[in-house]
């Protein structure tokens, strides 16, 4: 009995200082980078943006080389890849069992999905100023070679939506990596939902009168895709999408997935 | 020190891990020894955290290890050395390692010289790496902290034999400077080389522990002799019982003295009279037969 009281007293001594958050995000930053795969998908995203920005310059009609149509034009393939980064951050511990030696050294797994949430955001947040300036370069470059006037019809409120929905369709991978915790399930469950189910939504708004009215309110796609147009500020109701959507689609299942992650055994 | 009390790992309708108490003391070895799938390394994941157990503690030095503030720098741990990003270079596994740990720099150049990985395989991608490979940088990143607990899950396992004698010394020096080492295995003769406490499991159950030379002793006589047929009738005569083997050699539990004094009183010649050695392989498959797959018996 006076064992079981003496540990108690033991363990209620304040615990010293656990390894600070600031250093495992560091190091889930370097982890991104220093896989094989994990460098190139990062590297594909300033080649394939400058890609982009190379296709507009080509093929672009003349009137159109504003810094929108760049814009525009280079988030297709980031918004595609970024997830990806986000997915492989977090399923890499369990496809690739790293998982083992991360929840070993720091057994607070709340703590490293937390650093992993910050690196992915991080290097979505990098990805963006990246897209802006080849964007940039782009518009510049095309001006140059076509003759047009230079035309920078992009906002900064505009940036800041395109900004926030990167980050949230990023969130979605993140989301999707916590819930699946297995790399090819997560890509696969991605794809479904960035393409498959945006199709079938919109066939069946076509079709039916009460989903055209509800669509706005379930497919998250849908509600964020004023974010992605350079020609207005959202209203309220769109933003209201944009909030109910996110808690149905992203934050509750966020929230299961990080209840699976807390308990799961790690083999 | 690891004391573990009581540890129980149920899944539904099974279980892995029953009631198992032992300790792991400081300066020792401790051999954690038992047959595939007996429950080693679910204990062991429950250990260090990965793993939840349903009942029971385990406490390192005191602390559970979840409340370490550093757990590298005090606890050393390789579960599997396979589990590992075949996309990463080994040196790359350290650094993160060092980096968690916030250890200098310098560190992961030290121990891939300890576990003698050239720089050029250091900056190969472990997915090019043999078992033997892996395990030398397992071990590296287990000792990269410095820790004074081990806790090794079958580190021989691929290690050729110049290797399995390597990481012998190493484990034996670390004990003998104080450290703390429990490592696995179901290689019989490196547990009773290496381990100076044995801790057996067998379906998740502990069947035995003690230093290695309480469980070596006490296995038993045997003796020869021209005549066992009258030695066999003396002995049972005192109430001792014994068996004649196979090879003509009668085998009993009273100690050798005893049948040796046995044996002079009734005037029986001996042409050979020992402590029986039991060997760790035959009381491993002697105490572990119900829970082999083979059903082996010795």
């Amino acid at each position: 009995m006076s064992a079981s009281v003496a540990d108690h007293m033991g363990r209620a001594v304040p615990a010293s200082p656990h390894v600070p958050l600031v250093r495992v995000t560091k190091v889930e930053l370097r982890k991104m980078f220093n896989t094989r795969s994990g460098f190139w998908l990062i590297a594909s995203i300033a080649i394939s943006a400058v890609l982009a920005a190379g296709g507009v310059i080509l093929w672009a009609p003349d009137g159109q080389l504003t810094y929108s149509t760049f814009a525009t034009a280079i988030r297709f393939p980031v918004v595609v890849i970024l997830p990806l980064i986000a997915i492989l951050a977090v399923t890499s511990e369990w496809s690739q069992r790293t998982g083992l030696t991360t929840f070993t050294l720091i057994p607070h797994r709340s703590r490293i999905i937390t650093a992993k949430a910050i690196s992915a955001v991080l290097i979505a947040t990098a990805a963006m100023a990246l897209t802006f300036a080849v964007g940039a370069l782009g518009n510049l470059a095309g001006a140059a070679v076509t003759g047009t006037p230079l035309v920078w019809d992009v906002t900064l409120t505009q940036c800041f939506y395109y900004v926030l929905g990167m980050v949230l369709s990023l969130l979605i991978g993140f989301m999707l990596g916590v819930l699946i915790r297995s790399s090819t399930g997560a890509i696969v469950a991605y794809f479904v939902l960035t393409f498959v189910l945006p199709t079938i939504f919109s066939l069946l708004a076509e079709s039916q009168q009460w989903f055209r009215d509800l669509q706005p309110w379930l497919d998250i796609q849908f509600a964020q895709s004023g974010l992605f147009v350079f020609d207005r500020a959202l209203t309220g109701e769109q933003w209201a999408n944009i909030a109910v959507t996110g808690v149905t689609w992203l934050l509750i299942p966020l929230a299961i997935g990080l209840g699976f992650v807390m308990r799961a055994e790690v083999k | 020190m690891i004391t573990v009390e009581g540890v129980t790992k149920s899944y539904k309708g099974f279980t892995a891990v029953d009631d198992v108490s032992f300790v792991a003391r400081s300066g020792r070895v401790t051999g954690f020894l038992g047959p595939n799938g007996a429950g080693k390394s679910t204990t062991m994941r429950i250990m260090v955290g990965l793993t939840r157990a349903t009942a029971g503690t385990v406490t390192m030095g005191g602390r559970n290890y979840v409340d370490l503030p550093n757990p590298g720098l005090e606890v050393g741990v390789l579960l599997d050395a396979s589990a590992q990003h075949a996309g990463r270079t080994g040196r790359e596994i350290l650094t993160v390692a060092q980096l968690y740990m916030g250890l200098p720099r310098s560190r992961v150049d030290e121990m891939l010289e300890v576990v003698s990985l050239t720089p050029t395989e250091a900056s190969r991608r472990v997915g090019n790496y043999s078992l033997g490979m892996r395990q030398r940088l397992g071990i590296a990143a287990a000792l990269i902290g410095d820790p004074e607990v081990l806790i090794l899950d079958e580190p021989a396992n691929g290690l050729d034999p110049a290797g399995i004698r390597w990481m012998r010394d190493l484990l034996r020096g670390y004990a003998d400077r104080g450290g703390t080492v429990l490592l696995s295995s179901h290689l019989l003769h490196e547990i009773e080389v290496i381990a100076d406490d044995i801790v057996m499991i067998g379906n998740g159950r502990i069947v035995s522990q003690g230093s290695k030379s309480e469980l070596l002793h006490g296995a038993g006589t045997v003796v020869r002799s021209a005549d066992l047929g009258l030695l066999q009738s003396a002995l049972s005569e005192i109430g001792i019982a014994t068996t004649r083997a196979g090879d003509g050699s009668l085998h009993t539990d009273a100690d050798t003295s005893l049948v040796g004094k046995v044996a002079l009183e009734a005037g029986v010649a001996l042409t050979e009279l020992r402590t029986e050695d039991a060997g760790l392989e035959d009381m491993f498959l002697e105490l572990t037969a119900t829970s082999q797959r083979e059903g082996a018996t010795p």
